[in-house]
């Protein structure tokens, strides 16, 4: 596999998890821990995050992107790693449905991942290694947690909305579950109130890759200077899959060979959605951490709502004044629209108030990332009806 | 039976009021008590939860079957979801709303009892309007043309109508009777959107209202 050409740079993401570039960093000391899920502290730790546009003098037009488990905090501004735009441009910025004009976008890199928040990358101030796997496992709620306190840091009490896709939605929902005062309207996309065994099967795959690949070592790989690129590009390519839709990988490459017009009658890539996969896998390896994948998919699998709330989802919404507005998409089958009708039907239950959409595309899970004009105007419409009644002026 | 309910004379005399809007949603809206918690079952593209959030500051709530319908209605800003008056009512817990309104949907239901029932108990009060059966217009054309009928109002041929419980105003009375419905107001009119004298006895309403709204309240 082409993968294993290009030379580790461990060094060079080692650093950007400790002092990320071009971003903003919370610090958390000694005298605020962040009390986890799995019964322990994480002190010291840190938050990167980024912010757009201005906070009003009320502080009351503040919206909270939470990103999905491959995202980071550079949704409107160029990724330092990648040189790449923003992964929400298309949704965040001037006069775009989440106007940067009129509201103040934070978003923080979500604990445990490689981006400037602390995570398995991070240096471990205790040893001065990076963390690896004795980092403590997180959880949604644990991220969550976070957040609130970069929020108490920010001083913003309330937020106006907060707004998320994937393991950003199931984000969103906790927002609106753990702190229902300071969630004004919530915007949860393509998620559910719980991992499914299908979602946790699919991500038990793609940890076993990381984990097979020998380069792991355990997690030590920073460590013994070694980078396991085999693998953790072998768990994007199986994930990347369940990302897409088999109608959109039929219209983008059918059968088509790449750069060849018959077979070679061994294991090149003869197709070009083999190569298109290759390529996907070699380019993830280059900005993620192989161990951040491990606990963020770990958190997803952990995810269920109901659990915290004696089984019922509804539960966790009682008495919400929250609005809310769920979507989903036709075509994703990783939170296919049964998920998001479940949230719904819970949020009905609780008595909040919901609004849902389900988007008619080929695109899969990833549509709530592409170019979707009804996505666009389904979260400018509820986030201006939710404008109104905040009594925010349109632009700041 | 309907003689001993309080009819009202009240809208305007166009099926569009001068702001636009169907007067048939207007004496719907009427039926609402500003500033109410409102489930409007079938919300379509959102007209009545527009003019019931703009005209009587009503925090409103619908349900559309339509994915157009839906996606247009939240891109309004209105907090509207897709489903089904015939399976998705049962997920509201009781007394949710002071009102739940099923404007034109009726008909168009599988089990117009069970939805009729779901949503006395999801709210205080039903608004409940429907195109009249009984109307000349189309007695006439089934007695005397010999085929289902089809009027402006209801444009569809027999085999693509979403319709599939029509009911004359008469019919309905029965229904409220067998779910234990109070009837508060009812209002009928006619094809131009103008009330029916409210003095005329309940033939002449369903002779001639060519579709009906009521107020409906739980009995006891």
């Amino acid at each position: 596999m082409d993968v294993v050409d290009t030379a580790p740079d461990a060094a060079s993401r080692a650093r950007e998890a400790d002092a990320p570039r071009n971003s903003q960093v919370a610090r958390f000391g000694a005298e605020r821990p962040l009390k986890l899920d799995a019964g322990v502290e994480l002190s010291p730790f840190q938050i990167a995050y980024k912010t757009y546009g201005t906070l009003n003098a009320e502080r009351s037009n503040a919206v909270l992107i939470c990103h999905a488990l491959t995202g980071d905090h550079h949704v409107a501004s160029v990724n330092p790693v990648t040189g790449k735009s923003g992964w929400w441009e298309t949704m965040v910025g001037p006069g775009k449905p989440i106007d940067t004009e009129r509201y103040f976008v934070i978003c923080p890199n979500v604990l445990g991942a490689c981006m400037g928040t602390t995570g398995p990358a991070s240096t471990n101030p205790q040893t001065g290694k990076p963390w690896g796997l004795e980092f403590p496992v997180i959880t949604v709620r644990d991220m969550v947690r976070a957040q609130a306190m970069l929020l108490d840091e920010l001083e913003i009490a309330t937020l106006f909305s907060v707004a998320g896709g994937s393991m950003g939605g199931m984000q969103v929902l906790q927002w609106a579950a753990s702190y229902p005062d300071r969630v004004f309207s919530a915007l949860p996309i393509a998620c559910a109130t719980r991992h499914s065994a299908q979602n946790i099967a699919f991500h038990e795959v793609g940890r076993q890759a990381v984990m097979a690949d020998p380069e792991w070592r355990h997690g030590r790989y920073f460590a013994e200077g070694t980078s396991p690129r085999r693998g953790l590009a072998v768990a994007r390519m199986g994930a990347h899959i369940t990302y897409l839709s088999d109608p959109a990988l039929h219209r983008k490459f059918g059968r088509k060979f790449q750069d060849r017009e018959n077979p070679t009658f061994s294991f090149d890539a003869d197709f070009e959605v083999e190569s298109y996969l290759r390529h996907q896998g070699s380019s993830f390896v280059e900005r993620f951490d192989a161990n951040s994948y491990l606990y963020l998919t770990r958190a997803m699998d952990y995810f269920d709502l109901a659990a915290d709330y004696q089984g019922v989802v509804a539960n966790a919404f009682r008495g919400a004044e929250t609005r809310f507005c769920v979507v989903s998409f036709t075509s994703d089958w990783l939170f296919p629209t049964a998920e998001s009708r479940a949230i719904v039907h819970a949020l009905n239950a609780s008595g909040a108030r919901v609004s849902f959409a389900e988007i008619v595309t080929d695109k899969g899970h990833d549509a709530f990332l592409l170019e979707e004009p009804e996505l666009f105007a389904i979260v400018r419409g509820f986030l201006d009806g939710a404008a109104k009644a905040r009594g925010l002026k349109s632009g700041s | 039976m309907l003689s001993r309910l309080k009819r009202d004379l009240t809208m305007a005399d166009a099926a569009r009021a001068p702001g636009g809007a169907r007067v048939d949603l207007l004496l719907v809206a009427d039926m609402v008590a500003p500033g109410s918690k409102v489930l409007d079952i079938g919300a379509g593209d959102g007209e009545l939860l527009r003019i019931l959030g703009e005209q009587r500051g009503v925090d409103g709530r619908g349900i559309e079957l339509s994915r157009e319908g839906v996606n247009e209605c939240v891109a309004k800003g209105l907090a509207v979801i897709q489903g089904d008056a015939d399976t998705d009512l049962a997920d509201y817990p009781n007394d949710a709303f002071d009102y739940v309104i099923l404007s034109q949907t009726l008909q168009a239901t599988r089990r117009p009892r069970a939805v009729l029932e779901h949503m006395l108990r999801i709210g205080r009060n039903a608004v409940v309007s429907f195109p009249n059966f009984g109307h000349w217009k189309i007695r006439l054309q089934l007695g005397f043309g010999g085929h289902m009928p089809s009027t402006d109002n209801l444009p569809y041929a027999w085999w693509d109508s979403p319709n599939i419980h029509f009911c004359t105003i008469k019919d309905f009375v029965v229904l409220c009777d067998v779910t234990g419905a109070k009837m508060e107001r009812a209002v009928a009119f006619n094809a131009w959107g103008t009330p029916l004298r409210f003095n005329a006895p309940w033939w002449f309403w369903n002779l001639f209202g060519e579709q009906a709204v009521f107020l409906l309240s739980r009995r006891g």
